[in-house]
C-alpha cells in the first residue's frame, strides 16, 4: 500500500483510519480500484460461465457442478441460473467494475491531485462514499444463495418480468435485493459526483483556469454532471419498482395480466414507463463509462507521444456535446419497444448527431499521433489499442442507430458485439492504461512493462477474437439472452461461431490473470519511480510518488500554462510542466493559457 | 512463485526499440483488423449472414444495411490504415512536431461525418416512415398473443370483427385468450391452437399483437420484423410477406426461464391454400 511521508501528516492517525475508514481521497480512489478488480474478477467468470453454454452446449462440465450445485444440473447449466449469470455479468461489470473503477477509482485519486488541490472538498462524504460500495456487493452476490437465486431479468430488468414475483425464478428474493443493492451503489454514486463538482468548481490552485485543466479532468467533470443528473431518475425507478413488487403499487405493471392461471392484481401501470425511466440513466450511464476514458487516453497519448494534445478546445467542447446529446438519445434502445414511430425519428436524429462529436475526437487523436515521437509504454498501448476499439464499435453503433436497420439488430447479438467493443472494452482500456500510467504515482513503484505489453497483446488480439465474430452472429439472427440456440433453424449454422468466440473469450480471460499477477508483484517489487517519470506537465508529477498526506509540501503548486506543452520548439527538455513560468521556459502560441490569466483563490 | 528479476529489466520510461514495437502494432492493426476484418466479413456472408429476404420492408431494409456497411466499412479500413501508418511513423521520429490547432482541418473533420450522416439519417427516415405507414385496405388482420412461453394466432372470422376478451376469464386449456362468450362478434373467431400462423404471399399483413404476461418480441428473421408484445396494449405491425414457405417466430425480448424455445412457426401460402385452411378451422365458440 501506499507509504505517506510523515513530514506532512498534520495529525496522528491510526492504521484504521488511514487505510481503512480514510479520508483520503488518494487512499479512497485506491480502495475503489482494488474493490472494483475483485468484482471484475466475479465478472468475468461469469461471462465464461455464459460462453461455456453458448459454445460448448453439449459438453459437461463436473467442476462448475460441484461449484454451483444448485445451478447445474447433470453437470450442465440449468436456464433459470444462465439467465442470472447473465443478469448479474451485466449488472456488475456496467455498476461495479467500471464505473467505480473509473469515477470512483481514477476521480477519487486524480481529481485533487490535477487541480492542485490538498483533497476532496468533501472529505467525510468522500469516505461514507466508498464505505456504501461494499455493503451493496454484499447484498448483490447474497441474491445468489436466496431462494430463486438471483435475478434472471437482465441488467435492464424490463418489468413485468421483474416486478411480478411469481413470473420467473430470479423475480423473487433476488431481484429485490438487486435493486436494493442498486439503490445503495446509486447513493454512493451521487455523494462522490457531488464531491467531484463541487471540488473542480471550488478547489483549483492559482492559475489553474477551465481551459487549463487535463482533457482527464474534463472528462471526469462532466461525467459527474452526468451522473448527478441521471442516476437520481434511476434511483426513482428503482424505489418505484420496490413499491410495485412489495407495496401494491402499479407503476410499471397494467391490469389484466394472468401469470400461471392467476389474474396478477394490479392496474394502470404501464411496462414502457420503466424503459423510459431506465433509459434516461442508460444511455448517459454508458458515457460515464467512456468519458473518463476518452480523458485518461488523450492525457496518455499526449505524454507517451511527446506531442501536445492536437484540438484541445474541441476536445472540450465535443466531451460538452457529447454529454449533452447524450440525455437526448435514450430512445434508441426502444425503436421496438411500442413507443410511437415519429418519436423514433426524432431519436435516430439525435443519436447520428452524437457520432459527430464522437468522430471529432477520433480524428483528434489521430492527428495527436501524427508527427509523434512515441514511446511505446504499456500505457502508450493501450491507448492505441482504445481508439480502434472505439472506432469499431463506434461504427457498428451507426447501424443500430438507424431505426430501419435495429429493426432487424435489436435484441440480437449485433448489439452485443456494438457495445462490447465501443463501451466495454473500451472503457477496459482506458481502466488498464490509466492504471500502467498512474501505478508509479500510486505506489511509488513501475508495472512491469514485459509483463504489461503481454497483458496487452493477449487483450487486444482476445478482444478482437472474442467480439468481432459476434458481430456475424448478429447478423444470422441470433438473439441476445437465449439459453441454446440449438431450437430455431435460422441458428443452426452458429456452432462453429460460437464456440470460436468461447475459446477466444476464455484466452482473453486467463490473460487478464497476468494483470492481477503484474498488479501484485509490483506493488512488492517494482522497479522505484520517481516523482515524474514519465516526463509529464500535469501537477500530480510535480509531487513525490506516492505523494503525501496534503499531496503538495507547504505550498500549493502555482499553473502557469496548459498541461500539453510538449516538445515545445527552443525548450531545453521535451516537456514544460505547468507549474514553470513564462520567465523559465517559453510560452506555447496556445492560445487559452496567456500569463495574463485572472490569478484564482 | 518465479522470482521475476526487475534489475536486467530495460528502463520502462525508454522501452526498448520503439521503431521494433511500432512494427509489431501497425503489422496488428493492419493483418488482423484490416486485412482480417475485411477478409472476415467477405467470407461469413456465405455462412453467417442474413437469412434470405422474404418481405417487403426486408429489401428496404437490407438496402440501407448494405449502405450503411459500405460507409462504415470504408471508414473502418480508412481510419485503421491511418492509425497503422502514424504508429509506424511515431516509432522511427526523433522528435515530435509542435502542433496542435488547425482550425480548417478540424471544421472538415466535424463537417464530413455530419454531412453523411446527415444523409444516412434522411434514407432511415424515409424507410422508417413507409414501414410504419397505415395497414392498406386490402390487409390479412390476425391478432398474435404471446405468452410465456408460445403463441396464439386468432382470425377474426367471417364478421371481420374479433370478439371481445377479458383476461378473468382466461384458462390455458379451454379458452387461452380468455374470449367472452356473450359477445356474439366472438362466435367466429378462428383460434390456431399450437398450430402455425397461416399468411397469404405478397398480400400485405396487419398483426395485432398483444400479450398476456410479460414483454416478448414478435421476430420473424427473414421478414425482417420485430416488434415487441407490450402487456395492456395492442401494438399494429404491418408487413407484406413475399415468398411462400413456412418460418419461424423467435421470441427475442427476454421473458423468463423459457425464452429461448419461445418458438412459433409462420407457414406463407397461396389466397387459395389459406382460404381452403382456414374453411377447415373450428370456430372458437367457447
Amino acid at each position: 500500500m501506499a507509504v505517506t511521508h510523515d513530514a506532512h501528516v498534520e495529525h496522528k492517525q491510526s492504521w484504521i483510519t488511514r487505510y481503512i475508514f480514510s479520508q483520503d481521497h488518494k487512499i479512497i480512489g485506491i480502495q475503489y480500484l482494488f474493490t472494483s478488480l475483485f468484482m471484475a474478477l466475479v465478472g468475468g467468470f461469469l461471462a465464461m460461465l455464459i460462453r461455456m453454454q453458448l459454445g460448448f452446449p453439449m459438453a459437461k462440465f463436473y467442476w462448475a457442478q460441484w461449484l454451483f450445485p444448485g445451478g447445474f444440473a447433470n453437470n450442465q447449466i440449468k436456464p433459470d441460473f444462465y439467465l442470472a449469470v447473465v443478469t448479474m455479468h451485466g449488472t456488475i461489470m456496467i455498476f461495479f467494475v467500471l464505473t467505480t473503477a473509473l469515477s470512483g477509482g481514477f476521480g477519487n485519486f486524480l481529481i485533487p491531485l490535477q487541480i492542485g488541490a490538498r483533497d476532496m472538498a468533501f472529505p467525510f462524504l468522500n469516505m461514507l462514499s466508498y464505505w456504501l460500495y461494499p455493503p451493496a456487493i454484499v447484498i448483490l452476490l447474497t441474491s445468489f444463495f436466496v431462494t430463486g437465486g438471483a435475478p434472471g431479468g437482465g441488467w435492464t430488468a424490463y418489468p413485468p418480468l421483474s416486478a411480478l414475483p411469481n413470473a420467473a425464478p430470479g423475480s423473487g428474493t433476488g431481484q429485490t435485493l438487486w435493486l436494493i443493492s442498486l439503490a445503495i451503489l446509486i447513493i454512493a454514486f451521487l455523494f462522490g459526483s457531488l464531491n467531484y463538482i463541487t471540488t473542480i468548481l471550488q478547489l483549483r490552485t492559482r492559475g489553474m483556469s477551465l481551459m487549463r485543466m487535463p482533457l482527464t479532468i474534463w472528462g471526469l467533470f462532466v461525467t459527474a454532471v452526468l451522473m448527478l443528473l441521471s442516476f437520481p431518475v434511476l434511483f426513482a425507478a428503482a424505489i418505484m419498482l420496490l413499491f410495485d413488487r412489495s407495496a401494491g403499487t402499479s407503476f410499471f405493471v397494467p391490469s389484466g395480466l394472468v401469470i400461471g392461471n392467476q389474474l396478477v392484481q394490479h392496474s394502470g401501470g404501464n411496462p414502457l414507463l420503466w424503459q423510459h425511466l431506465f433509459w434516461f440513466l442508460g444511455h448517459p450511464e454508458v458515457y460515464v463509462l467512456i468519458l473518463p476514458p476518452m480523458g485518461i487516453v488523450s492525457e496518455i497519448m499526449s505524454t507517451h507521444a511527446r506531442k501536445p494534445i492536437f484540438g484541445y478546445p474541441f476536445m472540450v467542447a465535443s466531451i460538452v456535446a457529447i454529454a449533452f446529446l447524450s440525455f437526448l438519445v435514450w430512445g434508441h434502445h426502444m425503436y421496438t419497444s411500442g413507443m410511437h414511430p415519429l418519436v423514433g425519428t426524432a431519436f435516430m436524429t439525435t443519436t447520428l448527431a452524437i457520432a459527430v462529436p464522437s468522430a471529432v475526437k477520433t480524428f483528434n487523436w489521430l492527428a495527436t499521433l501524427w508527427r509523434a515521437k512515441i514511446r511505446f509504454t504499456t500505457a502508450m498501448l493501450f491507448a492505441v489499442g482504445f481508439v480502434s476499439l472505439f472506432v469499431t464499435g463506434g461504427l457498428t453503433g451507426i447501424f443500430l442507430g438507424s431505426p430501419p436497420i435495429d429493426i432487424y439488430f435489436q435484441d440480437t447479438f449485433f448489439v452485443v458485439a456494438h457495445f462490447h467493443f465501443v463501451m466495454a472494452s473500451a472503457s477496459l482500456f482506458g481502466v488498464f492504461g490509466g492504471t500502467y500510467h498512474w501505478f508509479p504515482k500510486m505506489f511509488g513503484r513501475f508495472m512491469d512493462e514485459r509483463l504489461g505489453r503481454w497483458h496487452f497483446w493477449l487483450t487486444f488480439v482476445g478482444i478482437y477474437a472474442t467480439f468481432f465474430p459476434m458481430h456475424f452472429a448478429g447478423i444470422a439472427g441470433m438473439m441476445r439472452r437465449i439459453y441454446s440456440t440449438q431450437l430455431y433453424e435460422h441458428l443452426q449454422g452458429l456452432a462453429a461461431i460460437n464456440a470460436f468466440v468461447s475459446v477466444a473469450a476464455f484466452a482473453l480471460g486467463v490473460g487478464q490473470l497476468i494483470f492481477v499477477y503484474n498488479l501484485f508483484l509490483s506493488l512488492w517489487r517494482g522497479r522505484r519511480a520517481g516523482p515524474n517519470p514519465w516526463g509529464s506537465n500535469t501537477l500530480e508529477w510535480q509531487t513525490d510518488s506516492p505523494p503525501p498526506h496534503g499531496n503538495f509540501g507547504e505550498h500549493l503548486p502555482e499553473v502557469h500554462r496548459w498541461p500539453y506543452d510538449y516538445s515545445v520548439p527552443g525548450a531545453s527538455e521535451d516537456f514544460i510542466p505547468q507549474t514553470v513560468s513564462a520567465s523559465r521556459a517559453p510560452l506555447p502560441i496556445h492560445g487559452g493559457s496567456s500569463e495574463e490569466d485572472p490569478p484564482r483563490t | 512463485m518465479p522470482r521475476w528479476n526487475f534489475t536486467t529489466m530495460a528502463d520502462p520510461i525508454t522501452p526498448p526499440d520503439p521503431r521494433r514495437t511500432a512494427r509489431q502494432l501497425s503489422l496488428v492493426i493492419l493483418l488482423m483488423i484490416v486485412v482480417g476484418g475485411v477478409a472476415m466479413t467477405l467470407a461469413a456472408r456465405s455462412r453467417w449472414w442474413l437469412p434470405p429476404v422474404a418481405s417487403t420492408q426486408g429489401i428496404e431494409i437490407d438496402r440501407l444495411f448494405y449502405t450503411t456497411l459500405v460507409v462504415t466499412g470504408i471508414a473502418f479500413v480508412l481510419v485503421h490504415l491511418v492509425l497503422a501508418l502514424f504508429v509506424w511513423m511515431g516509432g522511427r521520429r526523433q522528435t515530435a512536431a509542435y502542433w496542435h490547432d488547425n482550425r480548417t482541418l478540424e471544421l472538415t473533420y466535424t463537417l464530413t461525418p455530419a454531412a453523411i450522416l446527415l444523409t444516412l439519417v434522411s434514407m432511415g427516415a424515409v424507410v422508417w416512415g413507409r414501414i410504419h405507414a397505415p395497414p392498406p385496405e386490402n390487409a390479412l388482420v390476425v391478432e398474435v398473443r404471446a405468452e410465456q412461453f408460445g403463441w396464439f394466432f386468432r382470425y377474426p372470422g367471417a364478421d371481420g370483427t374479433f370478439g371481445r376478451v377479458e383476461p378473468a376469464l382466461i384458462n390455458a386449456r379451454r379458452n387461452p385468450l380468455g374470449l367472452d362468450p356473450a359477445d356474439p362478434a366472438g362466435q367466429d373467431d378462428i383460434v390456431a391452437r399450437g398450430g402455425d400462423l397461416h399468411l397469404v404471399v405478397n398480400r400485405p399483413v396487419h398483426v395485432r399483437l398483444r400479450s398476456k404476461d410479460v414483454l416478448h418480441s414478435f421476430f420473424v428473421p427473414q421478414f425482417r420484423v420485430k416488434q415487441d408484445a407490450v402487456p395492456g396494449v395492442t401494438i399494429p405491425v404491418v408487413f407484406t410477406p413475399t415468398r411462400a414457405g413456412n418460418f419461424e417466430i423467435a421470441c427475442a425480448e427476454l421473458c423468463g426461464v423459457g425464452h429461448y424455445i419461445m418458438r412459433g412457426k409462420i407457414t406463407v401460402e397461396s389466397q387459395a391454400a389459406f382460404d381452403a385452411w382456414l374453411a377447415g378451422q373450428q370456430p372458437a365458440a367457447p
